[in-house]
């Protein structure tokens, strides 16, 4: 039998089961229809690309002049202030993650979708991680150079960044989510989201710490990456509950 | 069970603990207000809130005689 | 048959009248307890061999220590059973938590930083506890700061639920990594309690505040719960009789 042409008989079972299984779209397809849809608006809107990493580099100018220019006590300030510094910037661009669909409606067309809601915020959140955390990782080195932190650091910094920020970012999203109906819901997110973030500050800092004194940071960044896991599988659930209740409350 | 004595000389001693008197007497009075203070704000704002449904009341049954004494001088 | 009186919460009137004849056995024991307990513990129990007089405090910091941290988790499973039963009982006795809880940890804090001074000479030391203590004065001003940024009193409710929950699995992760940084900065730990296990005659006092602690927290929730059921329930007419009753 075709499956192109109307069945004969009565019953339609068999050709009813081939449609269905060329037209159900997967479930990793609204995913990457989020993702490519982020990643295209924020290409579009480039500069504003720029402003974590220049929010970065202008506070950590601030380090020395407010506090001392001296080579010693910027290398042992470098590892923390670097990282307090990125977690920061990450904060200050979480706001805008769910802000912009929220006004205009976009956010609820997201929910009405057949596509599971964990996989949206998912693709959400990496875009902004690919757009904010990346960035903010590629650039600590430079600003290591400026705070003088030992050549030991430099790689430890990259990694610890690299698995801190993505954790950020997922933590994040859920203050973002429940915060993105408020007007002024900005300063309240950073308010909410700051003691969750304190274990990646902790962890991600000591890694570098630990390198620069030279100790092995295994146990660190085993953490970070646990972290992580763990906030894949459960920030972007608590994330698109949240989302629930905003748009619908 | 343990003896039970009374740790201080006199109770000037009781007050100043060796020295340490402002500290524990300091935390003891901090901790004391704010227990109290927990324990009567809901009574404060019941009573607020009772004040507020009695003037409501108020307002309803005087509106309500105006509304009859109208009607009564209307008919 | 068993399930009844659940069901039943369901009616915070039925909750505010059957809770009316509590209040008053909860704040006698609560009271007494809490005597008994600062006057043995002020005045009976032996100084400390390290710490002399100071350590007195120790009757406050521990309960309200233990309150703060018990209060979060009962606010998040209040919050939890709100949610998913959409119980509005438990919403109530959610938001009636937060602002207890915020108080007990002020009060941990506080006397902590207080016990610092005559033991270690500072007003504030970085120690793992004090900065537990701290970060979960943050995570309840959160949950506070949510509540109040909401309009619509049910949206409010669900949003901290999510964050009390959020929270809740984040304290044990938030302790440990404290507990752990502390280890990286500090070589002699000095810990409040000592290595030492507490002598009897310490313990019992404190043990009596601890449950006095708990007393009073149970009392001022339900007491915050009920007014909380009134300010809710304002329109309907049991209350408004209530509330006429009062002016005779």
């Amino acid at each position: 039998m075709n499956v192109y042409e109307p069945s004969q008989n009565r019953n339609n079972q068999d050709s009813t089961i081939q449609a269905q299984s060329l037209n159900t779209p997967g479930v990793w397809s609204g995913f990457w229809a989020t993702f490519k849809r982020d990643g295209l608006i924020a290409v579009r809107h480039r500069g504003e690309m720029a402003n974590p990493i220049m929010f970065f580099l202008m506070v950590i100018t601030m380090v020395p002049l407010g506090i001392s220019p001296e080579k010693a006590v910027l290398a042992m300030l470098a590892p923390g202030m670097i990282w307090v510094v990125a977690l920061l910037a990450t904060l200050l661009s979480l706001d805008g993650l769910f802000r912009s669909d929220f006004e205009d409606g976009s956010l609820e067309q997201l929910l009405m979708s057949p596509q599971p809601l964990y996989f949206q915020v998912l693709a959400k959140v990496s875009v902004h991680w690919l757009v904010t955390g990346l960035p903010l990782t590629i650039m600590a080195p430079l600003l290591g150079v400026m705070l003088s932190l030992p050549s030991a650091g430099f790689a430890p910094l990259l990694a610890s960044l690299l698995l801190g920020t993505a954790c950020l970012s997922l933590i994040g999203s859920i203050g973002a989510a429940l915060t993105v109906a408020l007007r002024k819901g900005g300063l309240l997110l950073s308010l909410i989201i700051m003691p969750l973030y304190t274990p990646v500050l902790i962890f991600g800092a000591s890694a570098v710490n630990s390198a620069v004194e030279g100790f092995p940071i295994g146990g660190q960044l085993a953490v970070l990456g646990a972290f992580l896991a763990v906030s894949i599988i459960l920030a972007p659930l608590a994330a698109a509950g949240a989302l629930r209740i905003s748009v619908n409350g | 069970m343990t003896d039970l004595t009374f740790q201080f000389e006199n109770l000037s001693e009781f007050m100043l603990m060796a020295g340490h008197g402002p500290y524990v007497w300091a935390c003891y009075l901090i901790t004391a207000v704010a227990l109290i203070y927990l324990a009567c704000a809901p009574l404060i704002k019941r009573r607020a809130l009772f004040a507020e449904l009695q003037r409501q009341a108020r307002i309803e049954s005087h509106e309500l005689n105006k509304r009859k004494q109208a009607s009564t001088e209307n008919s | 048959m068993g399930w009844q009186w659940f069901h039943r919460l369901g009616s915070p009137r039925w909750f505010y009248e059957k809770t009316n004849a509590w209040i008053p056995w909860l704040a006698l024991l609560s009271v007494a307890l809490l005597l008994i307990g600062a006057i043995w513990g002020l005045g009976f129990a032996p100084a400390d061999s390290k710490q002399g007089n100071s350590y007195r405090i120790i009757y406050i910091h521990v309960p309200a220590s233990f309150l703060a941290l018990a209060g979060y988790y009962i606010m998040a499973i209040s919050g939890a059973v709100g949610l998913i039963w959409k119980m509005k009982l438990a919403d109530m006795v959610m938001k009636s938590a937060a602002p207890i809880g915020a108080v007990l940890t002020f009060i941990a804090l506080v006397t902590g930083a207080i016990w610092g001074k005559p033991t270690w000479g500072t007003w504030w030391i970085w120690d793992a506890r004090i900065t537990s203590m701290l970060l979960l004065f943050f995570l309840y001003l959160g949950v506070i700061a949510l509540q109040e940024a909401f309009q619509h009193q049910a949206t409010a409710n669900k949003a901290s639920a999510i964050l009390a929950l959020v929270g809740t699995v984040n304290i044990p992760i938030i302790y440990k990594s404290v507990d752990w940084w502390y280890t990286l900065h500090q070589p002699a730990t000095l810990k409040f309690t000592g290595e030492s296990p507490i002598d009897s005659s310490m313990l019992y006092p404190l043990l009596t505040m601890i449950i006095g602690f708990y007393v009073f927290f149970a009392l001022v929730l339900l007491m915050r719960t009920r007014t909380e059921i009134l300010q809710c329930e304002r329109k309907t007419r049991w209350v408004k009789a209530l509330a006429g009753g009062q002016a005779s």
